[in-house]
């Protein structure tokens, strides 16, 4: 691999704009990620935050109508979503889907040997993938039991957070994008899925953790915060930005918004 | 060619048939002339007629089929073996064409009480045991081709496990079709007998080879005595021009327990009946069915469970997969007689439909007499649902894999209720691929 142009962005969103079913969610979104770091997005509700999570992951049901994504140089946009997944990008899901009937066995080893595949490495086998998924179950505290189970199915809120970022961890993806992992999460399980996170922190390794609340921000902490409100980015920090809307809630921010225009 | 034409063949075939019935026993020359005067005044169904409304037997029709004569081209058994799902250690009974072919057969591994026979050969040592259930019972006078297979009655597999054994091993009855040089027709006749407190696991495989028609027409007959286990199962590899004609009908006295799984996996034209007659206190039926079909195949199932005694207890499971400009046809009908109270009856279809051009006729029907009982019906047609589909996406699988997974998904719950491991894993390995093969 190239060297990752030290200081140059993995991830490069200018001026994106996106809509739903004909209303316009993102009204230009500019924002630049650097391998090595981690970004919060925090918003009110209806902000645009999972919006933006679904548009960088490729759903279809969301037209961007203006704007681009640059993902290590390439027009992300263009690509499929299973493309990007086999680029190195991922998304923990707000709400994993539940799939009866594929074990989650199966269908992680099928997803790796895909990403595997593209990225020229051999695929794995069964006894191979077996070993590799026990050790990463330590990660997130994850019983065995649950790899036999069908996906996400009849899991806990809890539980299929943590998959989520078991996931993660088999993938091993250079850019992953955490939309609201913390919500309906108690704190002994956020504490696990945000213990799990932080053991993947790495420098060769982008983040985008995506909340509503501060809480999230005790355990995984960021380096960047950026605050969404009504489609823009209006407000950028350091953490510390984060306990002042802890304290002050978002109306502050709509008052400055306000005020300005 | 007209339907007339068609009948006016099997008719003289008929007459050809009959010039060898000398070592029959009376009762069953005069059954098979029953079923041909049935027949010919029958005639062959057409969509007018409301059990055959969505199956148009056409290509059944205008086809000269004959009767094998013979063995003819021997088939190499490891082709038999991996397309019916079997190994040589396995106890089964073979017929290839319709006729039973020793040298493929073997039933060694079974109690020695247990038997498991060519029926022709059965009726000129056992007729007494064999003649009640073969000529009463079934719908000769109201089906065609129940009335056809009558009138052909010759071979077929008989079963009987004694009363209060359990085999342990299923028993595979396989029938293989080939055109050999013309378009051939078989009447497999099976009987199973399985007496009071025995349990049995029955699979019958129909495989077929070649590009040339033919057409299987089956009828088997399942007797389970009081407090028998039976499970059965029913699995089509037809090839591609293979027509099959299938009529399972089963009675269950008090306290059995009969599940039956049907699973079609290809053909050209497939008609599956199924009569399930729970007549005694306590009885159970369970029918669980697949179909999956894709180019402009043609699968037609009609089930019959008639809960005839109180509290029995039913529950039909079906499911199918369609692409291409294929059609599916379910017919489920359920009932229950005036002095079946405390019967429960529950029956579901659920269609997958992976194209925009594939068909299904869904029709529940439900008679009910008794006024103390537990019924349910339900239906669904639907397509892959997207969220799901851009999950597995999201993780790398590309559209048509997460299809396939997703179809696969969607059928492996009936394939986990199997019981016989082996067969189990065999299909969950035929599904997975046959997905993935159909996407490219």
């Amino acid at each position: 691999m190239d060297s990752f142009r030290e200081g140059i962005s993995m991830l490069q969103i200018k001026n994106l704009r996106a809509k739903i079913g004909g209303q316009e969610i993102l009204r230009g979104i500019d924002l630049s990620i650097r391998a090595g770091e981690v970004h919060a997005i925090m918003g009110p509700n209806g902000s645009g935050k999972s919006t933006l999570a679904h548009v960088l992951s490729g759903r279809e049901s969301y037209e961007v109508t203006g704007g681009e994504i640059l993902y290590e140089g390439k027009n992300l946009l263009a690509m499929t979503p299973e493309e990007r997944a086999r680029e190195g990008m991922f998304l923990a899901f707000q709400y994993p889907v539940e799939i009866p009937g594929v074990s989650t066995t199966y269908f992680l080893k099928a997803a790796l040997n895909a990403v595997r595949k593209h990225r020229g490495l051999e695929e794995l086998d069964a006894m191979e993938f077996l070993s590799l998924i026990k050790e990463r179950m330590k990660l997130v505290e994850m019983e065995q039991s649950l790899l036999n189970r069908p996906l996400n199915e009849g899991f806990s809120g809890g539980e299929k957070k943590r998959n989520e970022i078991l996931q993660m961890a088999v993938l091993n993806p250079k850019l992953a994008v955490l939309d609201e992992t913390d919500s309906g999460l108690d704190i002994d399980a956020l504490r696990i899925v945000a213990g799990g996170v932080n053991a993947l922190r790495q420098k060769d390794r982008a983040m985008i953790v995506i909340t509503h609340y501060q809480r999230l921000l005790n355990y995984i902490v960021p380096d960047f915060i950026h605050v969404l409100y009504d489609g823009r980015i209006v407000k950028s920090g350091s953490k510390e930005l984060a306990l002042e809307l802890e304290v002050k809630g978002y109306d502050w921010i709509k008052d400055e918004v306000a005020a300005v225009q | 060619m007209k339907s007339s034409q068609s009948k006016e063949r099997f008719l003289s075939a008929f007459e050809r048939f009959q010039k060898g019935f000398a070592a029959s026993p009376d009762w069953l020359r005069d059954l098979r002339r029953a079923g041909i005067a049935c027949f010919d005044e029958l005639g062959f169904p057409t969509t007018r007629d409301e059990e055959w409304r969505f199956t148009n037997v056409e290509p059944i029709v205008s086809t000269s089929f004959e009767s094998a004569n013979g063995a003819g081209k021997i088939l190499r058994p490891e082709d038999l073996y991996s397309r019916s799902f079997i190994d040589s250690a396995y106890n089964r009974i073979v017929f290839v064409n319709g006729i039973f072919c020793p040298e493929h057969s073997s039933v060694r591994g079974l109690p020695s009480n247990v038997r498991v026979e060519n029926l022709s050969a059965a009726l000129t040592t056992d007729d007494g045991v064999i003649e009640p259930y073969l000529s009463r019972d079934t719908r000769y006078r109201q089906e065609a081709f129940v009335a056809l297979n009558t009138a052909f009655t010759e071979e077929g597999a008989f079963v009987l496990v004694p009363r209060g054994v359990v085999v342990t091993e299923p028993i595979y009855l396989v029938f293989a079709s080939y055109g050999n040089g013309f378009p051939v027709m078989s009447h497999p006749r099976n009987l199973v007998i399985c007496e009071a407190g025995s349990q049995a696991r029955i699979v019958e495989s129909y495989v077929g080879f070649g590009e040339q028609p033919y057409l299987t027409n089956v009828v088997t007959k399942v007797v389970g005595e009081e407090g028998a286990i039976i499970d059965y199962y029913r699995v089509q590899r037809e090839a591609s021009k293979g027509y099959h004609v299938g009529a399972l009908s089963a009675r269950m006295s008090r306290n059995c327990s009969f599940t039956a799984h049907s699973v079609t996996l290809s053909g050209s034209l497939i008609r599956n009946d199924i009569h399930a007659l729970l007549d005694g206190e306590g009885a159970t039926c369970v029918l669980n069915g697949l179909y999956l079909l894709d180019g402009k195949q043609h699968v037609d199932n009609h089930t019959e469970i008639d809960h005839a005694k109180p509290r029995a207890t039913s529950q039909e499971l079906y499911k199918g997969i369609l692409s291409g400009t294929s059609h599916a046809v379910f017919n489920g009908k359920i009932l229950v007689q005036k002095d079946a109270q405390k019967s429960d009856a529950r029956q579901t279809n659920k269609n997958l439909l992976l194209s925009e051009n594939a068909v299904v006729n869904t029709k529940p029907q439900l008679e009910i007499h008794a006024d103390d009982v537990k019924c349910s019906h339900g239906s669904t047609i639907g397509q892959l649902d997207t969220d799901a589909l851009f999950y597995l996406r999201s993780r790398g699988l590309d559209a048509a894999d997460a299809q396939s997974l997703l179809s696969y998904a969607f059928a492996s719950d009936l394939v986990g209720r199997m019981r016989i491991a082996p067969l189990r894993a065999r299909l969950d390995d035929y599904l997975l691929t046959s997905f993935r093969r159909s996407q490219s």
